[in-house]
């Protein structure tokens, strides 16, 4: 649609690249692991259509050159999202999970729209050609830093990318969609549908980026996030929840680092996103494997597991080790460019690394809890008898999991190929980028070790301390009797942490969600209770009051009808005629019994046909003459199911109705002479006679208009007609079923 | 309500009336008439016949369920537009025989057109009197 500036191109460079191989290399692991995951289950194949439908829109939106098909694109992965996350559609967390996932992110989806079309007009005003407005690659030479539309455009942007990747305060539908099988979220909220915020943000980074609006509204969103996702972290006993919330925490670290938008900012975004990539999705799988062996997926009642599922353990170990930033993994190449970058802003860079590395403690300890509770110390007893997952479900987590390490070992293997054009894409300008795993004795490299160390040390140590300092901080909440019972009870039965932040959690936008999906819905019923009476008089008497309301307002204002010359001047015949309907309006409203009414009716729509006839018009006479037979019939068939006619309005009722009535006929006169004085220039009427006969072979001009020139109307009209025709026979039908069965 | 002489009269005038819909159908063209307004001559028609008999019996009369009808309809005037498309024309040109045809005149796909309209209409509306009439 070159008139509308959409069209399906699609461009590829460095960014795309690297996501479509993660989409596509873990998203092929994935379908591996789920095989073997969901079994001989049944549902399978509908799992399989729900992933490859979200590959494939995850795909596209990587991939388009054109800001509407990314729209479309980021919908449909919204979509089929909800279809995975609520997979087990017959439990109810599920479907209200998917619903919240699916009403957050298409929420933003909309807004981002919006932000997407008002960058086209600003583009279009900037003096770029139509076709070329809604083209991303064409976008980089306009400037639309200056332009007032600014401001809107990215904070609508913004809003759609934050939505999708769980920044605060949007934050809360991704843990919720935990209630997803393993193998989506190893999927979709590692690597992916997550990412995708973040790939927008750095997709339109060289069109948008760069202003103090950009870097204010994303540090500050992304340190918020930062920091609640370790802190709720570390507040998780469910491993699915750890990695959730520690999910949302990246996220905030790489909204940070593209906000600060400096290259080496940039750099480290690009490998704390890849390497995120690599171990989460492992870590994910490895929950999998825990949850599908054991049963279980709460921390604290796992244990030992390691010489039960040797493989596993040695997956999850390597995959918390690069999460943890440990040496030599490609977490740790990742954590050592995240402090390079910041220390080398000035003025809050102090301020940013502080806020770093309490989150990366957070990270570490619970990476540590992930690593080490379940697989070491003794065995604790689990639903199920535990072995060694099979090999489909052990390939994704190894190979990521060793992925991450070669990678860190030979980081060059990375930055010359992908990273350096991922960087120049996001930056819009070239640079090379070359990663180390051992940074030499500058001061700069030592600082910066002191802190990665300094991390993993406070980590470590807030992990040993993590169990005995919960269970003290709980024997101190029983003290506190208001607190009382439900957390001594829960104390007892090992649900601590749990429960604290069972009552933390909906404190926050949760429960505003909650609140304002439940306002919606109550002002629904409200507004439908007041409307839809279920009255038919009531409806007609709004559809008039309306129609009545609209079309005076404007009709007083800017026409005044004039009478000609000739109009009282009546023919005889014309005379008769209009008694006539007159006597038929009068006897309809009077009639006491329906019939009568009808009949009565019918003389007026006689009349009316007459009148056509008079004045030249057959066409609609025949129409007019027919219609009012078969409306005849239709009555009477329909009065011979009523009871008889009996009169209950009162007199304020007809008073009030009468005076409606007058309004409403007042105001069709009105119309009339308001049309009758208006001159329209005949242009249409000559072009139809001229052309009905040469063109379309009629003589007949609203015959020909019906069916040739204006055919597609008509075809629109007689779908209509045969939906409606068949709507009554469904409601018929209906109601003789309902009948039949309670006579049986 | 069984009255002979509506019954004895519907019986020639359901002849009468189902000709001089198809003739109204088929001078639509040129003259007053077309589609919309055979459709519902027939549709009077038979609607006459079954309150004179009943609808089975017009039903019988009629051979198609309505619904067919609409359906027939809607395909006939659809793929009237749609014969434009094959020679490589906009949906819904007229397409028309350069020769015309002893008592049908000049034919074209328009015709067909109509002749979906009538069909939908005459459908409809004995889709929903036969069902009310049923009930």
């Amino acid at each position: 649609m070159p008139s509308l500036g959409v069209d399906l191109s699609f461009a590829l460079d460095g960014l795309s690249l690297t996501f479509v191989l993660l989409v596509s290399g873990i998203g092929a692991l994935v379908l591996i692991y789920s095989g073997a995951y969901f079994g001989e289950q049944p549902g399978g194949g509908r799992f399989f259509a729900y992933l490859l439908l979200f590959m494939g829109s995850m795909l596209g939106l990587v991939l388009s050159d054109n800001v509407i098909t990314l729209f479309v694109f980021w919908e449909l992965t919204s979509i089929s999202s909800y279809l995975l996350i609520g997979f087990h559609h017959h439990t109810e967390t599920s479907r209200a999970s998917a619903l919240k996932a699916l009403l957050v992110t298409g929420a933003g989806g909309l807004l981002l729209l919006a932000g997407l079309l008002l960058m086209m007009l600003a583009a279009v005003q900037l003096g770029s050609p139509l076709e070329e407005a809604g083209r991303i690659s064409a976008l980089f030479s306009v400037d639309f830093r200056q332009h007032p539309l600014y401001l809107p455009i990215l904070i609508l942007l913004l809003l759609g990318a934050f939505t999708k990747s769980a920044q605060v305060p949007f934050h809360f539908w991704l843990p919720a969609a935990m209630a997803a099988p393993t193998p989506v979220s190893a999927y979709l909220h590692s690597a992916t549908m997550v990412k995708a915020g973040v790939y927008l943000l750095a997709r339109f980074h060289p069109i948008l980026g760069g202003t103090i609006q950009w870097e204010t509204l994303l540090i500050g969103v992304g340190v918020l996030t930062m920091l609640v996702g370790a802190i709720m972290a570390a507040g998780q006993r469910d491993l699915k929840r750890i990695l959730a919330y520690s999910t949302i925490s990246v996220l905030g670290i790489l909204t940070t680092l593209l906000g600060v938008g400096t290259v080496l900012a940039v750099e480290a975004a690009v490998v704390f996103l890849v390497a995120h990539a690599f171990y989460k999705a492992a870590l994910f799988m490895v929950a999998g494997n825990i949850d599908h062996e054991t049963g279980i997926r709460d921390v604290t009642r796992l244990g030992g597991l390691r010489s039960l599922m040797p493989v596993t353990a040695i997956a999850g170990i390597l995959a918390s080790m690069s999460k943890a930033g440990t040496p030599p993994m490609f977490g740790f190449i990742g954590k050592e460019a995240l402090y390079t970058a910041k220390l080398d802003i000035e003025t809050i860079g102090l301020w940013l690394i502080i806020v770093a590395v309490l989150a990366n403690v957070l990270l570490v300890a619970m990476s540590l809890v992930v690593a080490i509770w379940p697989f070491f110390g003794s065995f604790r007893q689990t639903p199920k008898s535990p072995h060694e997952a099979p090999t489909s479900m052990l390939l994704g987590p190894v190979l990521l999991a060793g992925l991450g390490m070669f990678v860190g070992l030979i980081p060059g293997a990375f930055d010359r190929s992908l990273g350096s054009a991922m960087a120049t894409a996001i930056l819009g300008f070239p640079v090379e980028m070359k990663l180390k795993l051992w940074h030499g004795f500058s001061r700069e490299s030592v600082f910066v070790m002191a802190l990665s160390g300094f991390t993993l040390a406070t980590g470590f140590l807030l992990f040993k301390k993590l169990r005995p300092w919960l269970t003290r901080t709980l024997e101190l909440a029983c003290r506190l009797e208001p607190w009382g019972p439900g957390i001594r009870r829960a104390w007892q039965e090992g649900r601590l942490r749990h429960e604290l932040t069972c009552r933390l959690e909906p404190l926050g936008p949760t429960r505003a969600y909650e609140g304002l999906l439940a306002g919606v819905t109550r002002s629904a019923q409200g507004v439908t209770r007041l409307i839809q009476s279920g009255y038919l008089r009531r409806y007609i008497l709004i559809t008039i009051l309306a129609a009545v309301a609209l079309v005076s307002y404007p009709l007083l204002h800017s026409i005044q009808p004039q009478l000609s010359e000739n109009a009282w001047q009546l023919r005889p015949h014309e005379a008769v005629v209009a008694l006539l309907i007159l006597a038929g309006a009068i006897t309809t409203v009077r009639a006491r019994y329906r019939l009568t009414g009808v009949a009565a009716l019918g003389v007026t729509g006689l009349g009316m046909a007459l009148i056509f006839v008079m004045f030249g018009a057959p066409d609609l006479a025949i129409t007019q003459v027919m219609v009012e037979t078969l409306t005849v019939i239709l009555f009477v068939l329909v009065f011979y199911h009523l009871p008889p006619f009996v009169p209950r309005s009162t007199r304020r009722q007809r008073f009030r109705d009468l005076t409606i009535s007058i309004v409403a006929g007042l105001l069709m006169v009105f119309v009339m002479l308001a049309t009758a004085s208006i001159h329209l220039e005949p242009v249409l009427t000559d072009f139809f006679a001229q052309q009905s006969l040469s063109a379309a072979h009629g003589r007949n001009i609203v015959n020909v208009i019906l069916v040739d020139f204006r055919a597609l109307d008509t075809l629109g009209e007689i779908t209509v007609l045969a939906v409606a025709g068949f709507g009554v026979y469904a409601l018929l039908r209906l109601i003789a079923s309902q009948k039949g069965e309670v006579e049986k | 309500m069984k009255s002979l002489i509506l019954q004895t009269a519907s019986r020639y005038l359901m002849v009468l009336l189902v000709i001089f819909s198809v003739f109204v159908l088929l001078r639509g063209h040129n003259e007053p008439g077309g589609g919309f307004v055979g459709g519902l001559l027939i549709a009077g028609a038979f609607a006459l016949y079954a309150l004179a008999y009943e609808a089975k019996e017009a039903r019988r009369l009629l051979r198609l369920d309505p619904r067919t009808i609409i359906g027939l309809g809607l395909v006939t005037a659809a793929g009237s537009g749609l014969a434009a498309v094959w020679h490589g024309q906009p949906f819904l040109t007229g397409l028309w025989l350069p020769y015309p045809i002893p008592f049908l005149g000049k034919l074209g796909t328009v015709f067909f057109f109509d002749l979906g309209v009538y069909l939908v209409v005459l459908g409809t509306t004995l889709l929903v009197l036969f069902t009310l009439e049923e009930e």
